[in-house]
């Protein structure tokens, strides 16, 4: 019986964690810089990664529907049970807000999303600067907000691995040859 | 009635023949815009420029003897972000101190036909003044004129965006000046 995640779920998860934790890093970084070619470039790089992991994301969700991924461990009581749906829950949703938030708030900073500088998204929202600047604290406050469940994330796997010692970060990992 | 009617045909007639010959010399800043349009990384990106003055002479009856002169307040600019409109003040761009306004003034207008002119004249920015030909639409709504039209620029040549902003790969050369100048007769 096989408690893995497929492979599939698997690429996804990890090209979507590399994609968060690097615009993580991009984003307070790019934020802070002058104004120079450097800071336009990294601002459209940001941008492109974000929608990046908005097609990822949904792409994941449609897999995970025809593909629910295994049980969690028996020995998870209620509570646990409750904080690891809920907090699941929460990626999902950010995945999907983040992103979505930087989106609306470049069209109403007056800068439309040119995904890859091929692929134009469509301005849902007029150029209006207070609108931008209140996007700009919503996409702000959702990145603390993923940090903190980031942190508990990567935290419970970590405990499940270490001292429940069950197999819910390996299953996220490559199989071991038996 | 047959004698006011008569009257009002004179009036329109005489007001139809008056219209031939006006000329519009007072523009409407209210009612005029110059923006300008350009590419950053694929990304269409638009400002514009809140204060110019301008002075026009225009007869449609004989455009030969049209003039006309704009003048940019640069430090007006506007780009959609407070770190943008700075950063075009600066040396690197329009150096606003040095270079405080563009200029455009116009040496002959050709009329091609219909409401469609070609305006060739001077453009001086930040100390460089190159030939254009400014092709223009001229509409008349009600006592206005409006001349409509777009002229394409590169930045390159008037050493807008020096320095670091040099390369044309984030920030391109071609920009696009948009403009709509309303003016009346007085």
């Amino acid at each position: 019986m096989s408690a893995h995640y497929t492979a599939t779920a698997k690429a996804l998860h990890w090209c979507i964690a590399v994609l968060i934790f690097g615009m993580l890093g991009l984003g307070f970084y790019m934020t802070g810089l002058d104004l120079s070619p450097t800071k336009l470039q990294l601002y459209s790089w940001h941008k492109w990664a974000g929608v990046t992991v908005f097609v990822l994301g949904l792409l994941r969700l449609v897999w995970r529907l025809g593909h629910p991924p295994p049980a969690l461990p028996q020995h998870m009581g209620a509570l646990e049970r409750f904080a690891a749906r809920a907090g699941h829950l929460t990626l999902y949703v950010l995945m999907f807000a983040i992103p979505l938030s930087g989106w609306l708030m470049s069209s109403a900073k007056g800068v439309q999303t040119v995904w890859f500088g091929v692929l134009p998204l469509p301005d849902l929202l007029a150029r209006d600067k207070a609108l931008g600047d209140l996007l700009q604290t919503v996409h702000l406050s959702l990145n603390f907000l993923l940090m903190a469940v980031l942190a508990a994330h990567v935290g419970a796997a970590l405990k499940h691995h270490f001292i429940d010692r069950d197999d819910v970060l390996t299953r996220m990992l490559r199989r071991r040859p038996d | 009635m047959k004698r006011s009617a008569l009257a009002l045909l004179s009036t329109l007639a005489f007001a139809s023949s008056a219209a031939q010959a006006v000329e519009y010399n007072h523009v409407l800043a209210e009612q005029s815009q110059i923006a300008f349009g350009y590419q950053q990384m694929g990304v269409s990106m638009e400002g514009g420029f809140k204060r110019f003055s301008s002075q026009l002479r225009f007869d449609p009856a004989a455009p030969d003897a049209a003039r006309a002169m704009i003048e940019v307040d640069l430090a007006s600019v506007d780009t959609g972000s407070a770190e943008g409109d700075e950063e075009l003040a600066r040396k690197t761009w329009f150096n606003t101190p040095d270079f405080p306004s563009a200029r455009f003034e116009s040496t002959r207008v050709n009329a091609l036909g219909g409401n469609q002119y070609e305006v060739a004249g001077t453009l001086t920015i930040k100390g460089t003044t190159r030939d254009v030909v400014v092709p223009a639409t001229f509409t008349v709504a009600g006592d206005a004129g409006v001349f409509e039209g777009s002229l394409n620029i590169q930045r390159g040549d008037f050493s807008i965006g020096e320095g670091a902003w040099k390369a044309f790969d984030i920030v391109a050369n071609d920009v696009v000046i948009r403009f709509r100048i309303t003016a009346v007769a007085k």
